[in-house]
């Protein structure tokens, strides 16, 4: 059986979810997966990752900081070590960082944000969006090292209960770019890319003194974050990091509700493939509504809080 | 100091996606373009580097002839000087590829720092930056918010899941920017005139084969028709009822 290396992005002591879903996607071609793991909290990570069906992780030890390009380096080695044929990593902040370095590497190009995978005739090939979304490409490689970066949500974690050989390696040195610190969230704020339901505002909040209407409604469900679109974050009502659309984060949470948003192509393109759609919006006629599920015609600031309540309460049962 | 910046004409986010006839790739018909949305913020930071710094700027990109109006734009805005590598369809061009020409490129010029755009928002790849950097032996900083180049080194921030992480690096270095960054600012009425009949080098590159190769391109496909459920708070319980028994997401 063939190998893929994959690079796992851990918190806790335990793997994120989009590595493990990054595992799922490796599986799920048919292919071992040897994990390469790095960073304070990494061998306790690693020695959990049996539960997602990884049989074998290598612990990068030793480094004080994490520096992209000398990790870069270490996983090219693991790569050229077991003569593995694909490497993939999560289309994480750091998965997005770290992929193309490794790719270069090894000189092989890089998928990047892949939706769909397949193997046909024992070579893989992958789906990945153009235009964000406007467009589906289906595409095969020749690289001698196949390099994908999965889209968090897209792809299923597996759920096995194998044993996880830990290994150690030093850790390279020599970083040109090294990470001397992360200032961590104020609040334990899920990112919208790896959020499974968002909660998105747009220029119907009339103001940025609104949007905690769309922050309740968010807390409402739990494990929730809060977007928006270009138009309110361009008028500086909201984050830079919160908006969705082609020029901003494309999102595929298993629920997306779309408040006050009327449903421009480009913000279309960012939230397209997010399973269940909700749009809110007081013009029966907004483009939002031909992509959504479920709409509800009216008054933002009346039907928000009535259904932050609802979800509360449906929550409780 | 040798600043370059690195840009892509792309479609405009209002373009409408349509297959051509061959199925592998878009119908550009129609379609308008400009430079990638965060290429504008690339250049902007290359001109705050080169006014806090001096040196100059070098305007870069793989594209047609075309390109030269985006090109020129950013002459206008104060770069120095601009080149096209002439592509017919830097679209189709995999991001190794696109890297291997560009790195040739920067590495004649001789740049200490070389500006990106975070994505093009076109193939959407975000990867062309890290590549381009690892083929020169450069370090390189993505999705930047916040930066500071003094001497031979500089310190970024980057927004990342988790929160924003304060990184070191070396120069020579390539920054992939990202919005936050900065407002790039408008050209002047006396810097477009100033630019109106400035030449802008075109010239052949080394095309490296695509290791990616595209079998098929089609449309999403469509969502099913939704229904809308009522209007104001009184269609409140109608939603929670699909949301949990219909979607089962709550």
């Amino acid at each position: 059986m063939s190998q893929t290396i994959v690079f796992v992005e851990h918190h806790n002591g335990t793997a994120r979810a989009a590595s493990a879903q990054c595992i799922g996607a490796a599986l799920s071609a048919g292919h071992g997966v040897i994990a390469v793991i790095s960073g304070s909290g990494a061998e306790q990570a690693a020695a959990t990752l049996g539960k997602v069906g990884v049989t074998k992780a290598i612990v990068l030890t030793g480094a004080p900081n994490h520096s992209p390009d000398a990790i870069a380096r270490d996983i090219a080695k693991v790569v050229a070590d077991n003569d593995a044929k694909a490497f993939f990593a999560a289309a994480t902040s750091t998965g997005k960082d770290i992929a193309p370095r490794v790719a270069a590497l090894l000189d092989s190009t890089l998928f990047s944000d892949v939706t769909g995978l397949s193997t046909e005739g024992g070579s893989l090939t992958v789906v990945r969006p153009w235009l964000a979304g406007k467009a589906i490409a289906t595409l095969s490689s020749s690289a001698p090292v196949f390099c994908a970066t999965t889209r968090l949500n897209v792809f299923a974690a597996q759920s096995a209960d194998k044993s996880c050989e830990v290994v150690k390696m030093a850790a390279g040195s020599g970083g040109k770019a090294v990470v001397t610190s992360v200032a961590a969230k104020a609040t334990e704020k899920l990112d919208v890319k790896e959020a499974p339901v968002v909660v998105s505002g747009g220029r119907g909040m009339k103001g940025p003194e609104h949007f905690h209407l769309i922050e309740e409604l968010a807390a409402a469900f739990g494990s929730a974050a809060t977007g928006a679109s270009r138009a309110v974050v361009d008028a500086g009502w909201r984050p830079h990091g919160e908006q969705v659309g082609q020029t901003g984060k494309t999102v595929s949470p298993g629920l997306y509700i779309a408040v006050g948003i009327s449903g421009a192509i480009q913000h279309l393109a960012g939230m397209r493939t997010a399973k269940v759609i909700v749009a809110i919006n007081k013009d029966a006629n907004a483009p939002i509504f031909k992509v959504a599920d479920y709409g509800i015609v009216g008054d933002a600031f009346e039907i928000v809080p009535a259904l932050t309540a609802a979800v509360k309460a449906a929550k409780k049962h | 100091m040798k600043i370059v910046a690195c840009i892509k004409r792309v479609p405009t986010t209002e373009a409408q996606a349509k297959v051509a006839g061959d199925g592998k790739s878009l119908d550009t018909a129609g379609w308008q373009y400009m430079a990638s949305f965060y290429d504008e913020i690339a250049v902007e930071e290359a001109l705050k580097t080169k006014e806090k710094l001096g040196g100059d700027v070098t305007i870069v990109t793989l594209g047609p002839s075309e390109a030269s109006k985006e090109v020129r734009e950013f002459l206008a805005r104060g770069a120095d000087n601009g080149v096209i590598l002439k592509d017919a369809d830097p679209a189709a061009r995999d991001p190794r590829s696109t890297a291997k020409a560009l790195a040739a490129k920067v590495k004649a010029i001789g740049a200490d720092l070389v500006f990106v755009g975070r994505v093009a928002t076109d193939r959407d790849n975000a990867a062309v930056g890290a590549m381009l950097a690892t083929y020169l032996d450069y370090a390189c900083v993505t999705e930047v918010i916040a930066l500071d180049i003094s001497g031979s080194s500089g310190v970024a921030k980057r927004e990342t899941e988790h929160g924003v992480e304060t990184v070191e690096f070396t120069l020579p270095a390539v920054v992939t920017c990202n919005k936050g960054l900065n407002e790039p600012r408008r050209a002047s009425l006396k810097g477009i005139m100033a630019v109106k009949t400035k030449p802008i080098a075109e010239e052949a590159f080394e095309s490296t084969a695509n290791q990616a190769l595209v079998t098929k391109v089609e449309l999403p496909a469509a969502r099913k028709a939704g229904r809308i459920l009522g209007e104001g708070a009184a269609a409140v319980p109608a939603l929670i009822e699909a949301l949990r028994n219909e979607a089962r997401v709550l």
